[in-house]
């Protein structure tokens, strides 16, 4: 099953930071599996590695001070790792393009939108000024902003959040990549523009049949979008599953602990169940399982022996002694 | 007789710069809101990024000072207050904002930090030290840290000591301006739990603000909707989350992921949607309702005339000639 019909397929990756103080272990052996018309959703808190793992993808990760361990990043069969610099380029915007989180910072404010999508059609796809407007325009429809010229020539300052996400997901879409990563692309929105987004991108990966990895804190939105879901946590996945079993059949105490604590209107009256002490540093991550300080079922071994990937059946799998 | 905290027809206008074109920039952030806090309630007040929230919140605690209405909090009307008497009235009033890393003063110990308004209110070094020690303690925070400065703590931590500075004060009103936002989703449930237990024990009155809306339903007593400077809906939680009636609510709720849809809202879910693109900004000559350009039920009265906010039932008011259509 894991043959080529993976688009992504990352195997044990395992990165770390070396800092003078120290190494920061960021990502401790993660797999992840992404297919063609797959929505993944990595969830977790800030620092527990999803944007290591994103950068990672791309190739964004300075090296050094990251040093990268062991493990494999196959995409298409090819891994990632170790390619040069001039293939990478040739990779990014093309095969796999990203949506940053805020879309304010990641669009020049001195340049037009047009020559900010046009740019990269005229680099990657050889095509003429003349046909890469044309095409801009052709996305910006795409994305909900019709085959507006005022958008064209407007500068990102003259648009709204949610106009300047759409165009982010315009220029990720225009070179028609394989595999799109979206980082946390509504935190930065308004709740009524959020749902729009998610939508849109649904939309997307239905019409071109890409692999979308979706990464969020916000497990609400996780739910309404991802057809498979990862947690995790201090640089390991702790629980894969299909959007389906993960929240009727919850396996890892740390999920489990996620989606108790959120609070909603039923939850009136009683006492949120929060989860105690705080994120591990990368730093300093626990022995054993990382969780273990924070886990209600904490045992003995669970401060020694570090948790198996264990197989659950119907895709899936959770890391903790004390599931059975 | 007021309820403990009265806001009537609070309005804050900004200002454009010059001369001439002073009345022509002028952008009404804060419109004709009146609202009630009962003591020892919380009282959510929910709404989207840019709709007034924070400029309420400043006007309500004479942090910049209204343009027109009156603020009531305790039978005291605070505009009548000489500037000395606001100034000792205010430690009644404190505010704990969104994010703990900008709200400490790096340079500053804990210590520092808690203790500046008790140094204003006349205390003592060793009744200084206990009186942060003591709040410390009630946020969960160790006292022997207090020397501490914020780089050395976490970010739920720092959030701790933020709410410490303002109960420091013991106040009986404090305004929580998207106190969780900014925090770890594991964070966030812990910091919500220490507000709730805070209210009971000191006796507190909230307002709180967040676009969160099930966070809000969770915690509040009573809720009002903004929408660009205007109450649209006000009621208790139960009258809003069982029965929410203008178009700018139902919207807001079929929007958030994981919200139990009712019936009626998932009607306004197949409501035809409308560009936000088109909006045009609310300047001091808008007439009508602010949602016209959004508003699936928009009708030829809501270009005229502005909606006022009227009762509908119990305690639930809404701001909408349209709503006989949704009930």
């Amino acid at each position: 099953m894991k043959s080529n019909k993976n688009l992504l397929d990352i195997n044990n990756l395992d990165i770390s930071f070396i800092q003078a103080r120290g190494a920061a272990h960021a990502l401790r052996g993660i797999d992840l599996t992404i297919a063609s018309g797959e929505i993944l959703a990595l969830v977790g808190e800030s620092g527990s590695g999803k944007t290591v793992t994103s950068m990672s993808i791309m190739g964004l990760i300075p090296i050094p001070p990251a040093r990268i361990n062991k493990g494999s990043l196959l995409f298409k069969g090819n891994d990632l790792i170790g390619q040069p610099h001039a293939e990478m380029r040739k990779l990014r915007g093309k095969e796999i393009a990203m949506v940053f989180q805020e879309p304010a910072k990641y669009l020049n404010p001195s340049l037009k939108i047009g020559e900010q999508i046009t740019e990269m059609l005229v680099l990657h796809l050889n095509m003429s000024k003349k046909q890469a407007v044309e095409k801009a325009l052709e996305y910006l429809d795409v994305v909900g902003l019709g085959k507006s010229r005022r958008v064209l020539n407007s500068y990102p300052h003259e648009l709204s959040g949610g106009m300047k996400q759409r165009v982010m997901i315009a220029m990720a879409i225009c070179c028609n990549p394989s595999l799109l990563i979206a980082d946390e692309p509504t935190t930065a929105l308004d709740v009524t523009l959020q749902l729009q987004i998610l939508k849109l991108i649904r939309n997307l990966k239905k019409q071109f049949s890409m692999g979308v990895l979706f990464i969020s804190h916000n497990l609400g939105i996780v739910r309404e979008i991802a057809d498979r879901i990862s947690v995790i946590y201090a640089g390991k996945i702790v629980e894969s599953a299909s959007n389906q079993s993960l929240f009727e059949d919850t396996l890892h105490p740390y999920t489990r602990a996620l989606l108790q604590s959120i609070p909603d209107a039923e939850k009136r009256g009683h006492r949120l169940r929060a989860i105690p002490g705080s994120v591990p540093d990368a730093e300093n991550i626990p022995s054993g399982c990382s969780f273990h300080p924070r886990c209600p079922l904490a045992q003995d071994m669970c401060s020694q022996e570090i948790p198996l990937t264990k197989d659950y059946g119907n895709g899936h799998s959770a890391a903790c002694h004390m599931v059975h | 007789m007021h309820r403990f905290v009265e806001i009537k027809n609070l309005e804050k206008t900004y200002y454009g710069h010059g001369i001439f074109k002073s009345l022509k920039n002028a952008v009404k952030a804060v419109d004709r809101v009146s609202l009630g806090i009962e003591k020892k309630s919380i009282f959510g007040l929910v709404g989207e990024s840019g709709c007034g929230k924070t400029s309420l919140v400043r006007s309500v605690l004479y942090l910049d000072p209204p343009t027109a209405g009156e603020v009531w909090v305790d039978n005291t009307l605070l505009g009548d207050l000489p500037a000395s008497g606001l100034r000792s009235f205010r430690q009644r009033m404190q505010i704990v904002f969104q994010d703990p890393n900008s709200a400490l003063n790096p340079k500053m110990n804990i210590q520092n930090s808690l203790e500046e308004g008790l140094v204003n209110r006349g205390f003592d070094a060793p009744r200084r030290k206990k009186q942060v020690s003591r709040v410390l303690d009630l946020v969960g925070i160790s006292p022997s840290h207090s020397t501490r400065y914020p780089h050395e703590f976490s970010g739920g931590q720092k959030q701790r000591i933020v709410i410490a500075r303002a109960i420091c004060m013991e106040p009986d009103f404090l305004v929580l301006d998207e106190p969780v936002s900014n925090l770890d989703v594991s964070i966030q449930a812990q910091i919500v739990n220490l507000l709730q237990d805070l209210k009971e024990d000191l006796g507190l009155t909230y307002l709180f603000i967040s676009h969160d809306l099930n966070l809000v339903a969770y915690l509040s007593d009573r809720i009002a909707v903004m929408y660009r400077g205007r109450l649209v809906e006000s009621g208790s939680t139960d009258e809003i989350m069982n029965r929410p009636l203008h178009p700018y609510t139902l919207k807001l709720f079929s929007s958030i992921p994981g919200m139990e849809i009712t019936a009626m809202t998932a009607d306004a879910g197949n409501m035809p949607e409308f560009s936000s693109d088109g909006v045009k900004p609310v300047t001091v000559d808008t007439r009508g309702c602010h949602y016209i350009d959004l508003c699936p039920l928009r009708g030829r009265e809501c270009a005229a005339r502005e909606p006022q906010i009227e009762t509908v039932h119990g305690s639930h008011k809404v701001a909408c000639f349209k709503i006989n259509k949704c009930m």
